[in-house]
Parts: C-alpha cells; structure tokens; sequence
C-alpha cells in the first residue's frame, strides 16, 4: 500500500519538475517589436541599378564580426546589391589578405586593430580620437587600394578580464597591479594572442609581466575558463555582453595604453566601392548609425547569451531601427 | 514563446523592447544540461548538416565498397597482391583524418571532393580485408559443388563464392560505415559541411554539443541497424554471426 | 594547374618546417622551424603516450581476465562497437563543455577511444586461443595465471596488437585536436592558421601524418618481434 502511494507520489513529483523545467526554460524571449520612434526615414531602397553589382562581405571570426558582417550584408542586399557573405575568415591577417586577393570585397576592421597589426603603430601613439583614428586608418588603407569608410558610433578593445572575486582576492584593478602577481596566474586568450602586441607581446614587453602560463583557446571559450576556474585571467572585449549583464566579471584598466579601443570601419576594395556607385558608402554609413556601445552589448548577448544565430539578430536590429521590413 | 501556465517568469517591459531583460536563470543563460526550449526552436538548423552528413557517409561508403571489391576480386587469383594490398590500405587508415583532409586542400581545394577521399580511403581497409578473409572462408565443398556444374571461374566467383561471403562482407560494411558517421564530423574543415560545423561552432554550447554529437551517434546506430537487416536479407541460408 | 599551385604549398610547408617564417604581419618573431615543430611533436607524443598507457593499463587486465574466463563476451563487443561510432570531435567538444579545457580533460577522452580497441582486441585474442592448447597446459600442470602468461598471450599476439595500434592511432588522431582544449599539440598547427598560416596549417599535416605512419611502423615491428615464431607463420585474423 504505502509503496504505490510512494511511487504515485513520486511520479507526480516528477512530472511537477519536468514541468517546471520546460516552463522555466520557454520563459523568456518576448519581445514585440514595438519600434518607438520613427524610423521610417531609415528604410532602405532598393535601387535597380544595384542589381548587377556583386559585393562579397567578409568578417573575422568572433561573434561581434558575424553580427557586423550580416547587418552589412543585410543592408547592402535591400539596396539591391548582390550579396555573398564569407563570415568566419581568420584573424585580421587572413582577412586583409583575403580582402587584397578579391577573395571578399570588404569587411569590418575596428581603427585599434588596422593601426597596430597593418600599419605598425605603437599601441600607444593609437589616437583616442575616433575621428582622428579613422582619418589615420583611411590615408593607409588608400595607400593599400582600399577605401575606409566613417567609423561606428561604438567602440572595442582588448581587455585583461577575470572574475570580479578573484579581482577582490588580489586587490588589483589596473593591470600594472598584476606585477609580482602575475608569475602565479595562469592567462587563456585565443591563438594569435602570443603574436599580438596588444595582447601578449604587449602585457609581456610594455607591462613587463610574466605568467605562469599563457593557454590558447578559442575565442569563444574566454568567459567559459573563467568560470571553470581554469583561468585566472583571460582576454575579453570591453564590448562583451557578459560584462554589461552581470557584475561577476571585472575587467582591469590599461593604465600603459597597452590596449587601445577601436571604432569599426567598414573597409572595401576601391575598385568594388566604385563600381558599385554611391548607394554603397550611403547604405553603409546609414546601417551603422545605430550601433552604439549599448545596441552592440544587446546584439552579442543576443548570440553569445541566447544563443541566437547571428544572421538572426543583425535581421532583429535591421527591422527595430526600419531598415528592413 | 511562453509555454505552460506554470511559467514563473513573465517577460518583463520595460522602455525599449529591443534590449531584453536577461535575469541569468534561464536556461540558455546557465548554459543547462540540456535546454529543451531551445532545441525545440533551433532543431531545424540542424537538418543541413544532417543530411549532408548523411549524403558524405553514403557516397564515401559506397566509393569504398566499390573499390575494395575490385581490389579484393583482383588478388582472389593471385594471392600475391593481398599483403601489397593490405599494407597499402592501411597505410590510408592510418593517416589522422584531419591531417588527410589538410593534406588535400593544397590539391582539391574547399569542397566535397576533399571530404569523401579520406573517408573512401579509410573503409578500404576493413571492407577489403573482410571481403578477402571472407572469400577465404568459403568451403571447398560449395565450390566443387560449383565447378560440378559446370561454372567457370568468374561465374564461380560471382554466383557461389561472393553470396556466401556476404556476412564477412556485411560485417566489414557495418564497421566501416559506423567509422564514416564518426569521421565526417571532420568534413566540415574540408568545407563539405556536416554535423561538425555546428558542433564546432559553439563547443561551450552544451546543448548543442549535445544535440550534433548525438545526432552523429545515432546516425551510426541508424546505419548499423540497417546493414544488419540488409545482410539478414542477402543471406537468409545463415545464421548471421555475432560481429 | 593544381600540381603547380600543391608543388608551391608544398615547397612552403618545408620552408615552414625547416627555417621557419615570418610570423605574419603583426606578429613578432618566426613560426616554424625545426624547433618548435619538435617541441610540438614531443607534446603531442606525450600527450599520446600517456593516454596509451593509461588505455593499456586499464583495458587489457580486463579484457584478459574476461577471456580468459569467458564470460562477458557480448559487454566486451559492445564497447568495441559503441567506442567507434563516437566522434572525436563531439567527444573532445562534450569534455570541454561539461567539465572544461586542460590536459586532464583531453586525456579522459583520449582514454574513452583508447580503451574500446584493446579491451575488445584483447578479450577476443585471448578468447580465440585453442581450448586445447589451454587444457594441455592446465594438464601440464600450470597454474591459471600461468596459462595466460605462457600460452594464451603469445597465441594472441597479432590480434592484440591489431587492438594496440587501433588504439595508437585513434588517440594520435584525436591528440591533434587537442587544441580544442586548449593542450597544445602538432594540432596547433593545423587549427592555428591565425597563427601559423596556410603553409603553417600544411606543414603540420604532414608532420602529423608522418608521425602515425611512425608509429604504426614502429608498432607493427614491436608486433612481429612478439610473435612467437610459430604463429607468425599463421595468418592473421581478419576483423575487430
């Protein structure tokens, strides 16, 4: 007797918590989109002479670039060009050279990343200035036969990031307080990180730390590790949803200027920009107008958090700001 | 999309609906064992790459079977080639997947092509082993049975030796193609597409580790089954051996 | 047209090996060269060898005791079935996932594809000795643990080894993915086109490649040197 009313007690349990569980997990995406403001000025035409023109988009191969990457493509195909995109190429390098080879006829390239790693400027002399950084960015991609276009209303760096107790552990908040620490900490950053001098080269040589290990793994591991406890420190992006979302990670000033911050340039190949007439730099511009820090924040929570499809969230942010329909 | 009316977590409004309010208790937040709300809604971007996983399998298999039989039927009269052979194919099996699928792209570029050649290369071995070891096995009592009547010997071959070999064959098959479902997880480095790219995409991801590794898995189960019953039907006079 | 455009890759690859490039455009320093690409093959051995050790250790006790005993026979065919329809990648990726990055982590999967080979080879090895050989032994008068060292072990030699070296080489295989959780292994080079570029990527392909050929080789004469010569002269079972 009392071991069916067991079981039957049980079951009913059981059947309590699935429901709950699927409850809790279908609880949370609701957003109607209720567009305040007018931006109908924003729609984007689609201009016939477009039609011919092919324009491939390239983008590096983080979350924050296949976002780019599509709300470019996005825009670009409602003026009626005809878009391929090639998301995920590599590091900058790859993509520079993708973009001279014809491979793609343009990506989005932040001014920080074009004047350390193209151009080699020391990352201190890298103007804080957006403007001033991208009329430094546009003469030398001219140079190379490629044309910058104006930069976007946001702004990323590199950051030295960990969890905000470990922070409080240590007592550190500038990442010259590392020194004499940094021997026991262990730093995960991704891949080309060893070569970068606004990565490791940097907080080696300028900073003049030395860790325990450097591990490098994929980018989009960097908040995982830290969680994991695996990581003391790891490399992240000021631009990152995870640190707007919660207070769990800190990251740590650059009091050197190790790390300069970077407007997005949408770089394309003079030959293609020219051929494919003024609606290309006009789409361009008017399409990023709206990528403050704030929306870029929603956008990689949208994928990185979420777990949305990057093409998803770029079509979310085309039609909240009337881009699309 | 709210689901049930034990839904403890109302979506709350606030001024602008573009920027959500994220309370970090879902389960896509936490990064769950399993978010069932979410495979529901993303299952289909899975279909792609199942089925080019499928396609990849098929084709490499077949390419494999193809091949490994021509080479088994070409030393069956002279016994000479087997070692030469074995050692070859194993050689093939050998190599790291995706060292192979590197190795060609100097050659045969992004595609296909670059998947299914390391696959194909990698059943050789077992499918042609099995097949020989196979023809070995077949009992001199059913061959004399054969030339007794008459049968020459290529007729010999394909009408008495290769139908009884058939379990031996099957059992080759069902290894290899279960190998194949594994492998081709690598394809997508070769740019051939397959449950690796998603799974690769988002390794942090546990739900989709889940789902894509998974999906491979039964995939190969799938196969297995059904090679199973194949060969039940290509040889209802024996019993199929355990393998 | 392409023999042209592999000949290039190629001759870069062993640029690559040898002397070594320049680390990109905004890199500092060289990549490549005979060094580290030694230093990476040394990692990636260990990484192998342990594990391997660990598969053989834990898989062939097991896997003896059961044949020699008969029993379990379809547990130890099962596993040999389910280790290889896993997929590295999804394994390596499932060990990142659930539990995290590291080497600790990487062999635990390497261990979960090691083990499936030899516990099966093993047990079907020994399973398939002569039962008369076995009960002329025990007439003999040699104790159990003495008819698997003297008799049934050397009878099984050839199929074993068939389980040792498929178990080497899925773990080297799966060692180049070892980046992936973050151990650094010949794999770098091959995932590493950030950093090593194309001819980075190729050249680790070929060292990989050459790598397991060694192995195998070097496996396959460890085999023939077991072998006893009476059962080198016996042809070698077919399938597992």
């Amino acid at each position: 007797m009392t071991q069916s009313r067991l079981r039957a007690g049980f079951a009913l349990f059981a059947a309590l918590v699935l429901a709950i569980g699927v409850a809790a997990c279908g609880g949370d995406d609701d957003d109607d989109g209720d567009g305040g403001g007018d931006t109908s000025a924003n729609l984007i035409e689609e201009n016939p002479d477009n039609n011919g023109v092919q324009v491939t988009v390239g983008s590096k191969n983080f979350t924050e670039q296949y976002i780019l990457g599509e709300i470019y493509a996005q825009g670009l195909e409602a003026a009626g060009y005809d878009v391929k995109t090639q998301l995920n190429l590599g590091s900058e390098v790859i993509a520079l050279r993708a973009l001279e080879d014809g491979e793609i006829d343009a990506y989005p390239e932040y001014t920080s990343t074009a004047l350390t790693s193209f151009f080699k400027t020391p990352p201190e002399d890298v103007p804080a200035n957006a403007q001033q950084a991208f009329e430094d960015s546009q003469s030398e991609f001219e140079a190379e036969g490629l044309t910058a276009y104006p930069p976007t209303p946001f702004s990323s760096a590199n950051a030295v990031g960990l969890l905000t107790s470990t922070a409080e552990d240590l007592g550190v908040s500038t990442i010259s307080d590392l020194e004499g620490e940094s021997q026991n900490l262990t730093l995960y950053g991704s891949p080309e990180c060893r070569q970068r001098v606004d990565c490791l080269v940097g907080l080696e040589d300028n900073y003049g730390l030395q860790f325990e290990k450097f591990v490098p793994v994929d980018i989009g591991l960097r908040y995982e590790v830290l969680d994991k406890g695996q990581a003391d420190l790891s490399i992240l992006f000021t631009t990152d949803a995870q640190l707007s979302e919660s207070d769990k990670y800190t990251i740590l000033e650059d009091d050197k200027e190790l790390l300069p911050a970077g407007n997005v340039l949408f770089v394309a190949r003079t030959e293609t920009a020219d051929e494919a007439g003024p609606d290309f730099g006009e789409t361009i511009e008017s399409v990023q107008s709206n990528l403050t820090l704030e929306v870029m924040q929603e956008l990689n929570a949208r994928v990185d958090i979420d777990k949305e499809d990057p093409a998803e969230a770029a079509e979310a942010y085309m039609k909240e700001f009337g881009y699309i329909e | 999309m709210t689901t049930g009316s034990l839904a403890t977590l109302p979506p709350l409004a606030q001024g602008g609906d573009f920027f959500r309010e994220r309370t970090g208790t879902s389960c896509v937040e936490e990064n769950g064992f399993f978010c069932f709300q979410w495979a529901a809604d993303n299952i289909d971007s899975y279909v792609t790459p199942t089925l080019e996983q499928l396609y990849l399998v098929v084709l490499s298999v077949a390419a494999g079977f193809v091949i490994a039989l021509a080479l088994a039927v070409l030393s069956h009269r002279r016994r000479w080639l087997v070692p030469p052979l074995t050692g070859f194919t194993g050689v093939l099996y050998t190599i790291p997947s995706l060292a192979f699928i590197f190795l060609l792209i100097p050659i045969t570029g992004f595609g296909t092509l670059t998947a299914v050649i390391p696959l194909t290369a990698y059943t050789l071995q077992i499918i042609y082993r099995n097949i020989v070891a196979g023809l070995a096995n077949v009992p001199a009592a059913s061959k004399d049975a054969g030339r007794g009547m008459g049968m020459t010997d290529r007729q010999l071959l394909w009408r008495v030796e290769i139908p009884l070999a058939v379990p031996e064959i099957v059992a080759g098959l069902r290894i290899a193609t279960v190998s194949t479902v594994a492998i081709a997880t690598f394809a997508f480095f070769a740019g051939a597409g397959g449950l690796g790219e998603p799974l690769y995409s988002d390794i942090e991801f546990k739900t989709n580790v889940i789902i894509s590794g998974g999906l491979a898995i039964l995939m190969a189960i799938a196969f297995d089954a059904l090679l199973v019953v194949a060969g039940r039907f290509a040889s209802p006079w024996r019993k199929v051996r355990p393998v | 047209m392409t023999v042209l455009a592999f000949l290039d890759a190629f001759t870069g690859a062993l640029e690559f090996i040898f002397e070594g490039q320049q680390a990109g455009i905004a890199g500092r320093g060289t990549v490549g060269g005979l060094d580290q690409i030694g230093d990476l093959t040394l990692d990636h051995i260990e990484v192998s060898a342990l594990a391997l050790a660990g598969s053989l250790l834990l898989a062939m006790p097991v896997g003896m005791w059961l044949g020699h005993r008969g029993k379990g026979e379809l547990l130890a065919v099962a596993i040999g079935n389910a280790g290889r329809a896993v997929p590295e990648l999804a394994l390596v990726a499932f060990m990142v996932a659930f539990v995290g990055v590291g080497l600790v982590n990487l062999t635990i999967a390497l261990l979960i594809l090691g083990i499936p080979p030899i516990l099966t080879n093993t047990f079907v090895a020994i399973r398939q000795v002569d039962r008369d050989a076995v009960e002329a032994a025990r007439g003999m008068g040699f104790s159990e643990a003495g008819i698997v060292a003297r008799v049934e072990l050397p009878l099984s030699v050839p199929t074993l080894m068939s389980g040792v070296r498929t178990a080497a080489i899925a773990i080297i295989a799966t060692a180049t993915i070892g980046p992936i959780a973050g151990v650094v292994t010949l794999g770098d080079l091959i995932l590493g086109r950030n950093v090593y570029g194309d001819d980075g990527v190729l050249a680790g392909a070929i060292v990989v490649a050459l790598l397991a050929l060694v192995v195998e080789l070097s496996l396959a004469g460890v085999q023939w040197l077991l072998t006893p010569r009476g059962v080198r002269l016996q042809r070698a079972p077919a399938g597992a």
